[in-house]
């Protein structure tokens, strides 16, 4: 998979909130009085549980979940792995919050003319490479851009090298059905709010299965239900003795079948 | 053809003419901050429970509690059942009105209601809400076209008329297709929720739920409709006609309660209901509600009489509500970090729709051939 992904290792986190201001400069978002929660003013959070610092953002799925529900198609899932937002096809029904796995999707609650805000992955090229506001400014380098399969293999072997600092697990890699926000930590997801109970393959298959047989039931009900019309139209002609005594004959053989 | 509206009596109307116009204002107002100010200001939503009573009662109740036009169009056109021809049109009537309401109280609910046509071009087929989107838009096409030979009538186009007539049954069927659809996709759209709607309602067989469900509304709909046409109108079917409707109800709602309580069995265990939660509660009651209407059947089996019916009709109704309701806002509620309780904005809003339904629908019974000519009689004479 040739997409980008971020890397973030929570245990090199120092809580600095570099991130948080970039975040704001770089994406022009209006000041910001809750650094505490996500919102439509703030499109990544630095949280602390315990001795540990940990982030929040709009996890880019590789299958993103926004992306399937939305009617219109607001979403899409760009080849660098980015997943963006289209404020004019959007009409606002909030499907694309109710459904993210993550609770990522804000909403401007208090505007006539409302938008979908989250993280869009601003990629920016400088000193020659690709990074976003976010892995730019990381003093420590806890944030990074990067090929998503390489920074799989910088994140196991970080695992595998030691043991005793993260718990032996890369979030996002099949969580969803995968992300290019790729997460390490030193304590459990769970207690980081992080859902350690998503299905380990897309999201948008559960909805998928259903929908995919709309076609074949449309056509066998169309076809059952206008037989069942027939067969009963006709028989009522029958009773009412519209039909000739020996067209009646063999059409009850067939009735007979038919039930 | 006025002559319709003869027997109308509409002294009971008027009583509720000042709490209707209250109503009335309050909502233009309403509306104005709704769409001046967003959502925010009239609503209680927020990031963490995006969706809540508009969704719920208005979208989700709004559509299961249409599903008598399905329902007894399948039954009369399809079946055959000419005995209940006479409430067909007042259930034709009040599904097109239910599904006019739910589109009015989606603009409400969407955050840039005049993109709305966007699913007609900007295509998803991925999207259950995009499937949902398309049915309704046909279905309430199917609605208006089931409708439109009482129009002709009234306005004596003969020749169009007989044009309508010819269409009924492909109309039926699509309309019953279609139905079957979207009843069933609602409980879809949330199938993409697990882990956040809560495990008594979430599981894989919603859009069974709903769709059985559904059915069971219907015949429970054009119960109430005829006991209520009957109390206002003075225009009802026979006791004997709607105790058959009640049979259809009682052996659906069966159906329905096999397939949910076995799933319910399966998922967390039937004795796991009575945890003593917020939610155990909402769920136990939504399950008396469905339950009540057969334990009357069978006390009363063999006498049915008029108020049995109307009650097991009316438990049936809430019953369903309660579950649209639960499925919609209690169950995510926790997920949600109870964050959400409607307003009262919200709730003064979708009573200004139901009103406002109420209302056309009235004025429809008094200006167009709805009920047939000479009430009672003439339904007694067709069903002996
Ligand atoms: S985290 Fe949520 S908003 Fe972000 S891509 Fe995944 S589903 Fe979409
Ligand atoms: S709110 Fe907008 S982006 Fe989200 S699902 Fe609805 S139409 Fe799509
Ligand atoms: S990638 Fe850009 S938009 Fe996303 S959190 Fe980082 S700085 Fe903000």
């Amino acid at each position: 998979m040739e997409t980008l992904g971020m890397l973030i290792d929570f245990t090199e986190c120092i809580g600095c909130g570099e991130c948080v201001k970039a975040c704001q400069q770089f994406n022009s978002l209006p000041p910001n009085p809750d650094p505490e929660h996500l919102s439509d003013r703030n499109y990544t959070v630095v949280l602390r549980y315990e001795e540990q610092y940990y982030r929040k953002l709009c996890m880019h799925c590789q299958d993103p979940t926004c992306a399937s529900v939305c009617p219109v198609g607001a979403f899409t899932k760009t080849e660098q792995g980015r997943v963006l937002y289209n404020a004019d096809k959007c009409m606002g029904c909030r499907y694309c919050m109710m459904a993210c796995p993550f609770g990522v999707p804000r909403y401007q609650w208090s505007k006539a003319i409302p938008v979908i805000k989250k993280c869009v992955f601003c990629i920016h090229e400088v000193n020659g490479g690709k990074e976003t506001a976010c892995s730019w400014v990381c003093p420590m380098g806890a944030t990074r851009l990067g090929r998503r399969h390489h920074l799989l293999d910088i994140a196991w072997s970080r695992i595998r090298r030691h043991p005793d600092r993260y718990v032996p697990y890369v979030y996002g890699e099949n969580d969803a059905g995968g992300t290019s926000v790729l997460l390490l930590s030193g304590v459990p997801f769970e207690q980081l709010g992080y859902r350690m109970d998503l299905p380990q393959g897309p999201m948008p298959q559960l909805t998928w299965q259903v929908l995919s047989k709309i076609p074949s039931i449309v056509l066998t009900g169309g076809v059952l239900l206008g037989g069942l019309s027939w067969i009963i139209n006709r028989r009522i002609q029958i009773e009412t003795g519209d039909l000739k005594e020996n067209e009646l004959a063999g059409d009850k053989e067939k009735e007979v079948g038919d039930e | 053809m006025s002559s319709a509206s003869g027997g109308l009596s509409f002294d009971r109307p008027r009583l509720w003419m000042p709490v209707g116009m209250v109503i009335f204002l309050l909502g233009l107002v309403l509306t104005f901050q709704r769409f001046y100010f967003g959502l925010g200001a009239v609503t209680n939503l927020t990031d963490r429970q995006p969706w809540g009573l508009w969704v719920g009662f208005d979208v989700l109740c709004g559509v299961a509690l249409a599903a008598g036009g399905f329902v007894l169009t399948g039954i009369v056109h399809l079946l055959n059942f000419e005995r209940y021809k006479s409430v067909l049109r007042p259930t034709v009537l009040s599904a097109f009105l239910g599904y006019i309401l739910v589109s009015v109280g989606l603009l409400y609910d969407l955050g840039k209601p005049w993109n709305i046509w966007h699913a007609m071009i900007m295509w998803n087929p991925h999207s259950v809400m995009f499937e949902v989107a398309w049915c309704v838009m046909l279905y309430s096409t199917v609605l208006a076209l089931e409708f439109s030979p009482i129009v002709l009538e009234k306005l004596g186009q003969d020749k169009a008329l007989r044009v309508m007539r010819a269409f009924t049954l492909p109309l039926v069927i699509a309309g019953i297709l279609l139905s079957t659809l979207h009843q069933s996709s609602l409980g879809t759209v949330f199938l993409i929720v697990p882990g956040k709607l809560h495990p008594f309602w979430y599981t894989n067989l919603l859009p069974i739920h709903f769709f059985l469900s559904a059915v069971s509304v219907g015949f429970a709909m054009v119960i109430l409709e005829s006991f209520v046409s009957g109390w206002l109108f003075r225009k009802s079917l026979e006791t004997r006609v709607i105790a058959d409707l009640g049979q259809f109800m009682v052996v659906a709602l069966m159906l329905y309660l096999i397939v949910r309580l076995q799933d319910l069995n399966f998922k967390v265990g039937l004795l796991n209901i009575f945890d003593g939660s917020i939610e155990s509660w909402f769920l136990v009651s939504e399950l008396s509600l469905f339950l009540l209407p057969l334990l009357l059947v069978f006390l009363f089996r063999n006498r049915m009489k008029a108020g049995v019916l109307a009650i097991s009709a009316a438990s049936t109704m809430g019953a369903v509500v309660l579950n649209r309701l639960n499925v919609g806002i209690v169950g995510m509620a926790r997920s949600g970090g109870f964050s959400y309780f409607p307003s009262w904005r919200e709730f003064a809003l979708s009573l200004f729709l139901v009103t406002g339904g109420v209302t056309v629908f009235i004025l429809c019974v008094k200006y167009l051939p709805i009920f047939p000519e000479s009430g009672q009689e003439a339904i007694s004479e067709k069903v002996e």
